[in-house]
């Protein structure tokens, strides 16, 4: 992982269990540990409304991360997001609704779709690159939600598909804590692939063909190989996230998946500050809690009965400008912010002075 | 025949539409996903100056285009001039945000009600019948003719105009042209400028045909594959690629289903992305191939 200065004191490891160890030293497992009991506490503290927040941000995480995985990592530009969570969720609901099918088989299923998607939507990378593979996922995306559609229409749930909660031993999964939890365990285990993925051979090929393909290929990378396999398991996660969604919601409609919702998971990752899982996490919440906040800051204005039709309207414009602005202002993201505030106390009382040019 | 000057009709909105990407595109290598957005902005301008001008009609129509114009130079201006250099992405992007703003705005200054300019500048739209026995509405007869008159004008500009060859220039070799004493940003901003103008006068003229609602941007969206199976820097490759989305997407949804009819231009596009990813007409040295 990339830590951009050393900590405080020198820490030297002696042995390779330590090169190979997550977590390194006493801090380190100790915020972690804290974390994770904040974390299992929210579902005790929070409303049911705060919880609900709580789980669209862990479902959003899950795609953001998948994305920053494709994107953040080896380069590959997509605009499809939508279209592959939108398989996932019709994978689910069709054959929930269809076969009856328990959760332990559409789950399965969901990845399987992503899998044979990633290699579609995988496939034109081996061609193309930057804004024409862009391109091509933003028309794929069409395509899988032209597809969504028709079965919609077709099979006569034109206002959606209604899915059932799974069930485990006969016992629904009414709950919101305990989606709460389940969710948590699905983030958890993204981030956790994401970051073994990351720091083995496949991360680091991904990392080498999106700086420079030629060397990578040339360094022995197989770049067609490589580019394929981050589709495929980016697409997968994120058919397995639109599956989770499928279940949570318990219902599916093609309307939800429009390219606005691809917008806004690129948006997560930009916002957050590519190339950093970190950034992908802070960039879910920051993207799935945005337009609640600017609901609740519109509620403290005077004559709200006004506004109240144009509520949507407001959120899609300063949805803008936010992104304008962290596009020009921040391109580095919130972890670009989160870092130089960690330097400033980690240096305390000294302060960091960039090289000029150092700042990538 | 009708089914001919459907495609001739649409071949032209989005010929219109898409050579606004391409004027972009050519010059300053930016996409502008933004374009369906400030087509629709073109459009709504005349809402705005329809009362300001009552009574004048024409007054109103081309204060509309002026201000497109003025917005196409205050977007470079102020944003995409930040945007020069930087990753392809990023680019991209701030178009995609530029456009959930204006949606935003649009929706919040005039509603996201169906709007109709034409009964505000007291224009009529009568159908014309034309000799084959097809019939075309009088806006959609303009639209057409405006296309040719577009297409013509820009032609001319970019071959024989001064400004025109710059801009050229600027689009084969941005160093090079900048040594030789062009105003790199005067040109991008002439060119976001015409891409804005044309854009407008699409929006504009389709608003007059049929109304006017917040979902334009996706038309605009539609037109893109008009642009890229043609070549996303040739002006006439547009013009071929428009004609060819339309009549896929006319006689697909005539003959198989009308639900085809906002995926087609993205399987065309798809298909020209597998067989010929550089376009009918565009450069193949541009495309960054692996």
């Amino acid at each position: 992982m990339f830590r951009p200065l050393p900590r405080a004191s020198g820490y030297f490891r002696t042995d390779y269990a330590d090169e190979i160890a997550l977590l390194q030293t006493r801090g380190e497992r100790m915020s972690l540990a804290v974390f994770a009991l904040v974390l299992v506490a929210v579902p005790f503290i929070a409303s049911p409304f705060q919880l609900d927040l709580a789980c669209q941000v862990l479902l959003a995480s899950i795609g953001a991360l998948s994305l920053m995985l494709l994107t953040g990592y080896a380069g590959q530009i997509s605009l499809g997001h939508a279209g592959l969570i939108a398989a996932g969720a019709f994978t689910t609901g069709i054959l929930a609704r269809e076969i009856n099918a328990p959760f332990w088989v559409t789950l399965p299923a969901s990845a399987l779709t992503g899998v044979v998607l990633g290699l579609i939507f995988g496939l034109p990378s081996l061609r193309l690159r930057g804004l024409y593979l862009a391109v091509s996922t933003l028309a794929l995306h069409f395509i899988v939600i032209y597809l969504g559609g028709e079965y919609e229409t077709k099979r006569g749930f034109s206002t959606g598909i209604m899915v059932e909660k799974p069930k485990i031993a006969g016992v629904a999964l009414n709950d919101g804590r305990i989606w709460y939890f389940i969710l948590l365990v699905f983030a958890a285990a993204s981030l956790l692939i994401c970051i073994n993925l990351l720091r083995s051979r496949s991360g680091r090929a991904w990392r080498a063909i999106h700086a420079k393909e030629t060397v990578a290929e040339a360094l022995g990378i197989s770049v067609a190989g490589y580019k394929l396999l981050a589709f495929v398991i980016s697409s997968s996660m994120t058919c397995v996230a639109g599956s989770l969604f499928a279940y949570y919601r318990g219902f599916v409609s093609i309307e939800a998946f429009d390219l606005f919702l691809s917008i806004q998971y690129v948006a997560m990752i930009i916002i957050g500050g590519m190339g950093s899982l970190l950034g992908a996490l802070l960039g879910a919440m920051f993207v799935t809690l945005f337009p609640y906040a600017i609901e609740a800051l519109l509620k403290l204005l005077p004559n709200v009965q006004n506004l109240a039709g144009d509520i949507f309207a407001v959120n899609y414009a300063s949805f803008g400008v936010v992104m304008i602005l962290f596009l020009v202002l921040e391109p580095l993201g919130l972890v670009g912010i989160w870092r130089r505030i960690q330097n400033y106390f980690l240096l305390w009382p000294f302060k960091q002075k960039p090289l000029a040019g150092a700042g990538k | 025949m009708q089914l001919f000057v459907n495609i001739v009709v649409l071949a032209s909105i989005y010929a219109l539409i898409a050579c606004g990407y391409v004027l972009i595109y050519r010059v300053s290598r930016v996409l502008n996903l933004a374009h369906g957005e400030l087509m629709m902005l073109g459009a709504y301008a005349v809402l705005a100056t329809a009362s300001l001008f009552s009574g004048h009609p024409v007054m109103a129509l081309v204060a509309a285009v002026v201000l497109s114009l003025v917005v196409g130079v205050l977007v470079y201006v102020f944003l995409m001039r930040k945007m020069t250099g930087e990753m392809v992405l990023a680019a991209i992007l701030t178009t995609v945000a530029l456009g959930i703003l204006i949606r935003g705005i649009v929706v919040l200054v005039w509603s996201a009600q169906q709007q109709y300019p034409a009964q505000a500048l007291g224009l009529p739209n009568p159908s014309l019948v034309l000799p084959g026995g097809g019939h075309i509405s009088m806006w959609s007869a303009v639209l057409v003719g405006t296309n040719v008159f577009v297409y013509t004008a820009l032609l001319g500009f970019l071959r024989f105009g001064r400004w025109g060859m710059r801009m050229r220039a600027a689009g084969q070799n941005p160093l090079l042209a900048a040594q030789r004493g062009i105003n790199l940003h005067g040109v991008y901003a002439l060119a976001w400028s015409l891409s804005t103008l044309t854009g407008a006068l699409a929006g504009i003229l389709m608003a007059l045909d049929s109304g006017l609602t917040a979902t334009m941007p996706v038309i605009g969206l539609k037109a893109f594959p008009a642009a890229l199976v043609g070549g996303l820097d040739s002006l006439v490759g547009a013009l071929v690629g428009a004609l060819i989305v339309a009549a896929a997407e006319v006689l697909l949804i005539y003959y198989v289903d009308p639900l085809l009819s906002d995926v087609v231009p993205f399987l065309v596009l798809v298909a020209m992305l597998i067989v010929r990813p550089w376009g009918l007409f565009g450069t193949r040295e541009e495309l960054d191939r692996v």
